[in-house]
């Protein structure tokens, strides 16, 4: 019964700032252990959207729920939720301050009370496993941007989330990096792990997606199996930015 | 230009004493009010970069008000106009009773006003660290008061050491304008000594003397704080 | 203490605009002066001249160190001695705040230079122009943007410190208030007035400020 419910839920999601709309009553489910690649052109909503998903970006209107639970709109009850929900930003996001170790560990021990030993083990044998167990010490200044990415998506992992967001995890790093970072989240997917990733990668989602989402102007206008989209996309819009997008 | 010089009027009783009396009022009355102005302003501009509404207007109305109204017109109004003001009895007791009055009445004075200024290179500082910092604190389920305490503020912190140096520096030249309601500080003990002795260079020299050791004491005190925080990997600012 | 006695400070009014006055010509006068001193520093200390530029860096630290009070009574002091005549306290204040506000001036245009990028100085000088055309024709151009909302903020502070030569008896704004709050015996009315003044000008000064940087960042 429990594998019926989705673990994402969106419904009828609205955001604008002042006039100008960005989500238009967005609405999409994510089973668990699905993998959901959202695409679309710049400027189309769909960093916004996933950013909404944990509600770290307020909305006018709309439901979330993550795993059956409501996404409360009290900013200490979200908190709660939100832990459940890794996110991995563009632009890594880790904390300068802090040594990668302490990245790691901080939200472990701060949100989810872990002892310190604990968050550690967990931290070291998560860097194990994406090949960064000789970094625990050093700062993210003084790493590449494909190892600070690894490690931001080690920091998400260590939560113990139940569904990850990736949020063009890709585009600022250099071309020869991003290898790394995808091979790490295609390991993610196989291991079962609920994922909604912004991406223009469209090998990783020809590889990893079970489906795509095709955003534009603030609104959902596609969600299609991954084989599908890619064959025979039912929008005029979704063919349009595929012709441009695969040509290059 | 016809002016007897006499270096040795500096060393002469009473007035070295004068001297050393004024360094050490300018340095109690500094010191003092920068624990005021530190805490306090940190608070306010905490406040002020956090807060919406009722809290961020009271935050706003004090760094307006204390950073648009002259500090000398300031240390008047607490040394002149507030006892006035206050019921008779507490009014008396600030006039009469509490002991050295006008140096309270300086650091209070100083300490608030310099709070203001705190208060917007705080907010400034947090305003500097990148919004993604504050998104991705959130997003791992830290608490507002978490982000801010193990995130937003060590960063914060690191920003505005350089324009706190610049706001330590200017509490010990603002301190000189206590004179003006009485307290002997080092830029009034110099004056003393000047229209006492007519050695007006000597007694000038020395303040400019002390005051620039006291910049130069501020600064390296700053630089080693400011090394000893920095980000392994970031490059150091300048 | 009777009341909020308004009338005071009706009565007074001249003698306070007189003063308000001065305190404005003094800001004008120090301003102006000192925005042509520091802009001459400014380009001293990022020439090629070792050690004027080396001078000029001590006149900007050196007046930065001591407090403008200090300095007004050294010019007091130092002026007529320098002149072997007495020429009262106004040129001795002039002349202090012009050589106190080019110190500080001088930082702010030298670092509004400074933020141009590199490259603006290198394609000025490879089409052949001197250091002082580069600065005048195209560095400083791009650099007045960005200075003005500070050189702004600058003079409300300075308009705020000619409230100190209450030190040496000139009768500006402030020094004109504590007169009359004295010699009428009305300290509150008189310094709550008064401050409301400066808060009133102050404050259009800084939203003067605020503006200017606004439409410089909608620029970018």
């Amino acid at each position: 019964m429990n594998d019926m419910v989705e673990m994402i839920r969106i419904e009828g999601l609205s955001k604008s700032y002042g006039d100008v709309a960005v989500l238009r009553n967005c609405s999409l489910d994510v089973a668990r252990g699905e993998v959901v690649v959202i695409c679309g052109p710049s400027g189309s909503g769909k960093s916004t959207f996933v950013k909404c998903i944990n509600g770290i970006e307020p909305v006018q209107a709309g439901r979330i729920a993550i795993d059956g639970e409501n996404l409360p709109s009290k900013p200490a009850a979200a908190a709660r939720v939100r832990a459940r929900v890794g996110m991995v930003f563009q632009h890594f996001e880790l904390y300068p301050h802090l040594t990668v170790l302490e990245n790691v560990c901080l939200a472990q021990i701060h949100v989810l009370k872990r002892s310190r030993d604990e968050a550690q083990e967990k931290a070291r044998s998560l860097l194990r496993r994406v090949g960064l167990a000789d970094k625990e010490a050093s700062y993210p200044a003084q790493l590449s941007g494909g190892q600070q990415q690894r490690i931001a998506i080690v920091r998400a992992l260590a939560m113990d989330p139940v569904a990850m967001l990736f949020d063009e995890p890709t585009s600022a790093l250099d071309p020869e990096m991003i290898g790394e970072v995808l091979a790490v989240m295609l390991e993610l997917a196989r291991e079962g792990m609920t994922m909604v990733v912004v991406t223009h990668k469209m090998g990783f989602a020809k590889a990893a997606a079970d489906r795509v989402v095709f955003m534009d102007q603030g609104e959902i206008v596609e969600v299609a199996e991954t084989a599908r989209f890619f064959a025979e996309p039912a929008s005029e819009r979704a063919r349009l930015f595929l012709s441009r997008i695969l040509t290059h | 230009m016809n002016y007897a010089w006499n270096w040795g009027v500096l060393f002469q009783s009473p007035y070295l004493g004068w001297l050393g009396q004024g360094i050490a009022m300018t340095l109690a009355v500094s010191v003092a009010a920068w624990v005021i102005a530190l805490s306090l302003g940190t608070l306010i501009g905490v406040f002020h970069s956090g807060a919406s509404g009722v809290v961020r207007l009271a935050t706003g109305s004090y760094i307006n008000l204390f950073r648009n109204v002259p500090l000398l017109l300031q240390m008047f109004l607490w040394f002149f106009v507030v006892p006035e003001l206050l019921p008779k009895a507490a009014g008396i007791w600030l006039k009469r009773e509490l002991p050295h009055p006008e140096v309270v009445t300086a650091i209070v004075a100083l300490g608030l006003f310099t709070a203001s200024r705190v208060a917007v290179q705080v907010a400034a500082g947090i305003a500097a660290v990148s919004r993604g910092q504050s998104m991705a604190a959130r997003a791992s389920g830290l608490s507002t008061i978490q982000a801010y305490r193990f995130v937003l503020l060590p960063q914060a912190f690191r920003i505005v050491i350089p324009p706190m140096t610049s706001e330590f520096l200017t509490i010990f030249k603002n301190s000189s304008i206590a004179l003006t309601i009485g307290v002997y500080e080092l830029t009034a003990q110099t004056q003393q000594i000047q229209s006492f002795t007519y050695q007006g260079f000597e007694a000038f020299t020395a303040a400019t003397v002390v005051y620039m050791t006291i910049a130069l004491m501020v600064t390296t005190l700053m630089t080693v704080i400011e090394r000893k925080v920095s980000i392994p990997g970031r490059t150091a600012r300048g | 203490m009777s009341g909020f006695d308004i009338s005071v400070i009706l009565d007074a009014l001249p003698l306070l605009a007189k003063g308000l006055g001065l305190s404005l010509g003094l800001t004008a006068i120090a301003m102006i002066g000192g925005l042509a001193l520091g802009l001459v520093i400014a380009i001293v200390r990022l020439s090629r001249f070792r050690v004027l530029a080396l001078l000029a860096a001590l006149y900007v630290n050196g007046f930065r160190a001591v407090p403008l009070i200090l300095v007004i009574f050294w010019f007091y002091f130092l002026v007529p001695l320098l002149l072997g005549r007495p020429v009262g306290a106004l040129y001795s204040v002039l002349i202090a705040f012009v050589m106190f506000e080019g110190a500080y001036y001088s930082e702010i245009i030298r670092a509004g230079l400074k933020s141009v990028r590199p490259g603006q100085w290198q394609a000025a000088q490879a089409s052949g122009m001197t250091y002082l055309q580069a600065v005048r024709l195209v560095v400083l151009p791009q650099a007045l943007r960005k200075m003005a909302p500070l050189m702004v903020t600058q003079g409300v502070v300075l308009f705020q410190d000619t409230s100190l030569v209450y030190v040496v008896s000139l009768h500006d704004f402030m020094t004109s208030a504590s007169i009359v709050a004295n010699t009428q015996n009305r300290i509150v009315e008189l310094y709550v007035f008064a401050a409301l003044v400066y808060l009133a000008l102050c404050t259009a000064g800084g939203t003067l400020a605020q503006r200017l940087s606004s439409d410089r960042q909608r620029a970018h």
